[in-house]
């Protein structure tokens, strides 16, 4: 990697090094096969008799969520327990009325406890990436940060583990279709799949989705766009849904969630439209009959739960590189 | 530097014959220390006609210098396909060096239970102990200079062979290897 490379990216330090993850965006396709390279031992460990390696002993972990989420939250927090770091749950209200402020505030305070990593989750996006900026700046580059879920950005984490549970069954990221369904425009998750896949060489991603739930612009990111579902599942290897962010849609955005599920739900029917061994993927929680059917959900070609056990293996690929980098 | 390095292979046969008289086929387990150590395992699993699956392990995860050198690159999954408590294990390396390796292996494997037994066979030792550990089967000793590494490499057809490294150069380098803040070994 050149130095300049190195120095323009706020992610690595002047190795190359992987010192924050913030966004899949920007990293070279090298450092995702790193870390999908490194997650495989690691869930090895989750299947001992002792879940542990001492990696991060006395590290301490801070889960800074400025926005709900128990299951991302637990799975960082079972992650860097398995490495043996010590964890802090913050779960922290956002209403207080000067959040610029408080964050980096919060950020000063935690420095001073001797914090060695933030795991940081907030509605805002770019909000980790100001964290680690503020740490840099203020003589804490020893503190790593990773961006947890920020806004409609990011959250890279849960791209990697798309791509390690992809990389498992399909093997091959270069003979692949994949489609990516549902709501498109409040989903930072979309964002880090499509980053993800175009980086590692799939040379088909497709994006399914109603006209109102597809950001402007989407095709430059390298996709193509598919307002029918029929049409746009045709011999896919690999099928991503979204989960539909209701609590995030303003005014008419839909007209229901029945008729979205008439066009955009995943049932056995649609599905036969992908090749016969076609995986099914979810990041969770799922809606069950609005974006996916319960047929689906439970059947054979759903890989849904072992999402979340792989999603621990790559946090703690994660963190023990960041944390072993200079 | 020595004028002969030792010969890999016929040092696996010596192992070989000096585990044979030393140990129950039916109740012996070995682990192979990755990349060497398991070529050797694999050797004396055939060799000795054992009855339980030889394992492998991997020790980046347990190494002392984590936070001097990262996480190594190419960590490879540990696979002990035995039950570990009270099982009577024989770690296998290709060269004991430090000792710092054997340390986070023992450490790694009792994190899988309590063996009754571990024992620790390596093709050769090649001294400059760092830790108190010593071999319970070595067929071959020699000294080398700090700047070299032994390093054991197999070939296409299988064959096993020594080669002298120059340390710079046998340094499992983290991400980089220009960031090592300690002029490190292979942690042997």
């Amino acid at each position: 990697m050149s130095v300049l490379h190195a120095q323009q990216n706020p992610q690595l330090n002047r190795h190359g090094e992987l010192t924050h993850l913030l966004s899949i965006e920007g990293l070279p396709r090298e450092v995702l096969l790193r870390i999908l390279d490194t997650a495989a031992p690691f869930s090895e460990v989750s299947e001992r008799e002792v879940k542990k390696v001492p990696l991060l002993r006395g590290k301490s972990v801070f889960n800074l969520f400025f926005e709900n989420s128990t299951r991302t939250r637990t799975t960082f927090e079972i992650a860097a327990k398995r490495l043996s770091a010590d964890v802090i749950n913050l779960n922290i209200n956002t209403s207080s009325a000067n959040k610029g402020e408080t964050l980096l505030d919060t950020a000063d305070n935690l420095a001073a406890m001797q914090a060695d990593m933030f795991v940081v989750r907030h509605a805002s996006s770019g909000a980790p990436h100001l964290i680690a900026q503020h740490l840099g700046a203020t003589g804490h580059d020893h503190i790593h940060v990773v961006n947890a879920g920020d806004g409609r950005h990011a959250h890279p984490t849960q791209g990697l583990l798309d791509m390690y549970t992809i990389r498992h069954y399909k093997a091959d990221f270069t003979q692949l279709t994949v489609a990516i369904v549902g709501d498109v425009l409040h989903s930072r998750v979309a964002r880090s799949q499509i980053h993800a896949l175009t980086t590692l060489g799939v040379p088909e991603v497709r994006v399914i989705a109603p006209k109102t739930l597809l950001p402007t612009g989407v095709e430059r990111l390298g996709v193509r766009v598919f307002n029918d579902m029929r049409e746009g599942l045709r011999g896919v290897d690999v099928v991503m849904m979204l989960r539909l962010q209701s609590e995030r849609m303003q005014g008419a955005l839909l007209p229901s969630t029945q008729e979205f599920f008439k066009s955009y739900g995943l049932t056995p029917e649609k599905l036969a439209l992908a090749k016969p061994d076609a995986i099914v993927m979810h990041p969770g929680p799922m809606n069950r009959g609005v974006e996916i059917d319960s047929a689906v959900a439970d059947g054979g070609q759903a890989v849904i739960l072992p999402q979340v056990t792989f999603g621990i293996a790559v946090r703690m690929a994660v963190m023990a590189m960041l944390a072993g980098s200079g | 530097m020595p004028t002969s390095l030792p010969d890999a292979e016929a040092l696996c046969n010596a192992l070989a014959d000096t585990l044979r008289a030393h140990i129950d086929p039916a109740a012996t387990a070995l682990v192979g220390i990755h990349t060497g150590g398991v070529w050797v395992a694999e050797r004396l699993h055939a060799a000795l006609g054992l009855k339980i699956p030889a394992g492998s392990i991997d020790v980046s995860f347990y190494r002392d210098d984590y936070h001097q050198r990262g996480l190594h690159t190419n960590a490879k999954t540990s696979q002990i396909p035995f039950e570990v408590e009270g099982a009577h294990i024989i770690i296998v390396d290709d060269v004991l060096y430090t000792g710092r390796t054997i340390r986070a292996a023992m450490n790694e494997l009792f994190d899988y239970g309590r063996p009754a037994k571990i024992d620790l066979a390596v093709l050769a030792d090649r001294g400059s102990r760092e830790l108190p550990i010593a071999a319970t089967f070595c067929p071959h000793s020699l000294n080398l200079p700090d700047a070299q590494m032994l390093a054991l490499e197999r070939a296409a057809d299988g064959r096993l062979a020594f080669r002298l490294v120059a340390k710079e150069a046998a340094t499992e380098s983290p991400a980089t290897p220009s960031r090592a803040k300690r002029g490190g070994s292979g942690n042997k």
